[in-house]
């Protein structure tokens, strides 16, 4: 360690890149094994827009973990919740969503990713006040309240829309693709790459340039000092937990645009990939649900590309490899 | 009181309660005629062993697994798809057994090692991906499971319906194969629930007690938690297994719906809390209400769905249909964890105090 004088500035924290650059080198190494570059082009597409509606999903998730040691085994119902409103403004207005004109459709999907936020956030104020709340500070209880509070909500959605899967047919301009070359890249998942990459600069930049992100962060990473130093923390834990559960209704009006239906048993399997992402990244870290969420996708599309039958259980080995690699994920927020 | 291995109930009623479940179900084929009273009873001996291995994991160690029904799925299929390829032998049904039980173990084994060594939390979230993925493999894997269809068979000659035991002429009532495989499945279920309660009144068991309240303390005081996690958790595995096997012989079916699916996890688990977790005796009782209602209340929520529809009420009809049982089981759920944490046992061993035992953390 050398000394420094008072004037030097302040050391600077070392870069962690060696998972940024993973993805990077599993992209790579596949191109080889692909062998045709437009094929290539087009998984790469295909995980980067699958990924970053996986992030989008998982990002509340993780948050709500390091912020508050609350893992929420529910998140998948706000998926389905965010999914399931959407149908409400999108089915009436069948015609518009329908017509020829990116405008016209813009202008009934914004509103109905906007309401599907709105009922998300709102019904995550209930699950915070009503089932985490009496349970902090208990894990066991955490996960059998909330997993309580998943079979309520998946449940009720059946109740109201019934059992049969929804059609939820993408919007007249956003179908087919943009060809350039020989390469095609479907235009949904280039809305999807924008929407997922604006999510996170709009976190990142929350995070890391508000005294909002801030106290997040020192939350993150120290609860008692932050509360000790005067703020209310539980008011802030509550603001990240509707955020991320809006969050999680905008993932799941466009996972359901990217399948084109919507059903209830779509948190399911979605909660197990989140699961994995948040695990993969490091519970806590926003940055490494980024990179988990596109490596998770990678996999899923390189692998079901090449081994179609790996496919099933590429999640579970790249977690064993990830977690064999750092046992709590790629970064390591909280000392928990 | 050696049987019970020095653990009680502990209440009167609750010892009532308990007396009066086992002889009903001792009882089943001779009390209630008919094949749903049979196939209800024998379903509640299955869930009664299989939960209370559940329990040795929730309630004793306090790590919440969701692959526990991966391993029910394991003895199922193990003991399908060997009747299934080999014919009805008993040659096919020790197969099934010596196959699926290691499997099981060896598969427990490697999660807990894998995973156990995190905090509880990694270890849900584990399972319940390892879980899915084997769902999803179970079903791909057509060739060999039978994919979603899943695999019938047939049953040794002896535990066949056709075969006749004690003609009717003897002793006023027949006895024949099905009889004989009820009665083995609820012995068997008996004899685990007895291990059972053997195991968390050992040693060991203290131990996975200690390491439930406070592990960092546990570990300080020298016991090495990973391997009695690990343990408990092969422990769990092997009984959910064989559960996994009677359940399979009385159905004479294995398939996801039945051994393998995400709902029967959650039934597992509103059994075991429901019941009241860390006790044993919570699974019987559990497993019994939990069963009944699933047979006999869905058929009247049935009929309070079409009174209320055609009452012309809004949404209710929709809220009571009976597929819609689960909403309120899971508001149940809810409810009993927030209000009476230790279940039903609890409740009963100790009237008043339901609220302050077992919420130390």
């Amino acid at each position: 360690m050398t000394d420094l004088a008072a004037t030097d500035p302040l050391p600077k924290p070392k870069r962690d890149i060696a998972p940024i650059l993973l993805p990077v080198a599993l992209a790579l190494v596949t191109i080889p094994l692909i062998g045709s570059p437009s094929t290539w082009l087009t998984l790469t597409a295909a995980s980067l827009a699958m990924g970053m509606m996986i992030f989008i999903m998982a990002s509340g998730l993780t948050l709500v973990f390091g912020l508050m040691d609350v893992l929420n085994f529910g998140h998948g119902a706000f998926i389905a919740v965010g999914a399931y409103v959407a149908t409400l403004v999108l089915a009436p207005f069948a015609a518009s969503i329908q017509a020829d004109s990116l405008w016209m459709n813009l202008a009934v999907l914004a509103p109905a990713a906007l309401l599907s936020m709105a009922v998300s956030g709102a019904l995550g104020l209930v699950v915070e006040r009503v089932l985490i709340l009496p349970v902090y500070g208990q894990h066991l209880k955490q996960i059998l309240m909330t997993t309580g509070g998943l079979i309520v909500a998946e449940q009720t959605l059946y109740a109201l829309w019934g059992p049969q899967i929804i059609p939820m047919p993408l919007p007249a301009s956003l179908r087919g693709s943009f060809i350039l070359g020989d390469v095609a890249i479907a235009k949904y998942r280039v809305l999807a790459m924008l929407i997922g990459l604006a999510v996170f600069i709009a976190i990142q930049l929350v995070l890391n340039r508000t005294k909002l992100g801030l106290l997040i962060r020192a939350g993150v990473e120290n609860r008692e000092m932050v509360e000790a130093l005067g703020y209310r923390i539980r008011r802030l834990f509550l603001g990240v937990f509707m955020t991320g559960s809006a969050l999680a209704g905008l993932g799941g009006v466009m996972w359901a645009l990217y399948r084109e239906q919507v059903h209830a048993s779509m948190s399911d399997d979605l909660t197990v990939l989140i699961f994995i992402v948040v695990i993969i990244g490091g519970l806590g870290s926003i940055g490494g649900c980024f990179i988990g969420a596109i490596l998770v996708a990678m996999v899923a599309n390189y692998g079901g590309f090449l081994v179609p039958k790996l496919a099933l259980v590429s999640n579970i080995l790249l977690m064993v490899a990830i977690l064999m690699w750092r046992p709590r994920g790629l970064y390591a927020v909280t000392s928990r | 009181m050696m049987i019970l291995s020095g653990d009680p109930p502990r209440s009167r009623i609750l010892t009532l309660v308990l007396v009066v479940i086992i002889l009903a179900l001792a009882a089943t084929p001779f009390l209630f005629p008919g094949a749903k009273a049979l196939n209800v009873a024998a379903k509640i001996c299955v869930f009664a062993a299989l939960v209370a291995s559940y329990d040795l994991l929730l309630g004793y160690t306090g790590s919440v697994s969701f692959a526990h029904t991966m391993f029910y799925g394991i003895g199922s299929y193990a003991i399908a798809i060997a009747l299934y390829g080999m014919g009805p032998n008993w040659a096919a049904v020790a197969t099934g057994i010596v196959v699926g039980l290691p499997l099981a173990a060896l598969l427990a084994l490697a999660i807990g090692l894998f995973s156990l060594r995190v905090a509880a939390i990694f270890f849900a979230m584990i399972t319940l991906a390892v879980a899915s993925a084997f769902q999803v493999l179970a079903s791909q894997l057509s060739w060999l499971t039978g994919g979603e269809d899943g695999r019938s068979f047939q049953l040794p000659q002896l535990l066949r319906p056709g075969t006749v035991l004690i003609p009717k002429s003897l002793v006023g009532f027949e006895v024949n194969g099905r009889i004989l495989t009820y009665y083995l499945v609820f012995a068997i279920s008996a004899l685990m629930i007895l291990a059972l309660l053997r195991v968390v009144n050992s040693p060991f068991g203290r131990v996975l007690q200690a390491i439930r309240e406070n592990r960092f303390r546990a570990e300080a005081l020298g016991f090495r938690t990973v391997f009695h996690l690990t343990y408990a958790n092969c422990i769990a595995a092997l009984v959910a297994a064989s559960a996994g096997i009677l359940n399979a012989l009385w159905l004479r079916y294995a398939g996801p719906d039945t051994s393998l699916s995400f709902s029967i996890m959650l039934d597992i688990l509103l059994m075991v809390v429901i019941g009241g977790m860390g006790t044993i005796y919570g699974a019987i009782i559990g497993a019994t209400i939990f069963i009944l209602a699933q047979n006999y209340l869905q058929s009247l929520m049935g009929v309070a769905s079409t009174a209320a529809s055609e009452a012309g009420l809004p949404l209710l009809p929709g809220l009571l249909h009976p597929d819609r049982w689960l909403l309120w089981l899971g508001l149940l759920f809810i409810a009993s964890v927030y209000f009476f944490p230790t279940g039903v046992v609890g409740r009963l061993r100790n009237p008043a105090g339901g609220k302050s035992a077992g919420s130390s953390h």
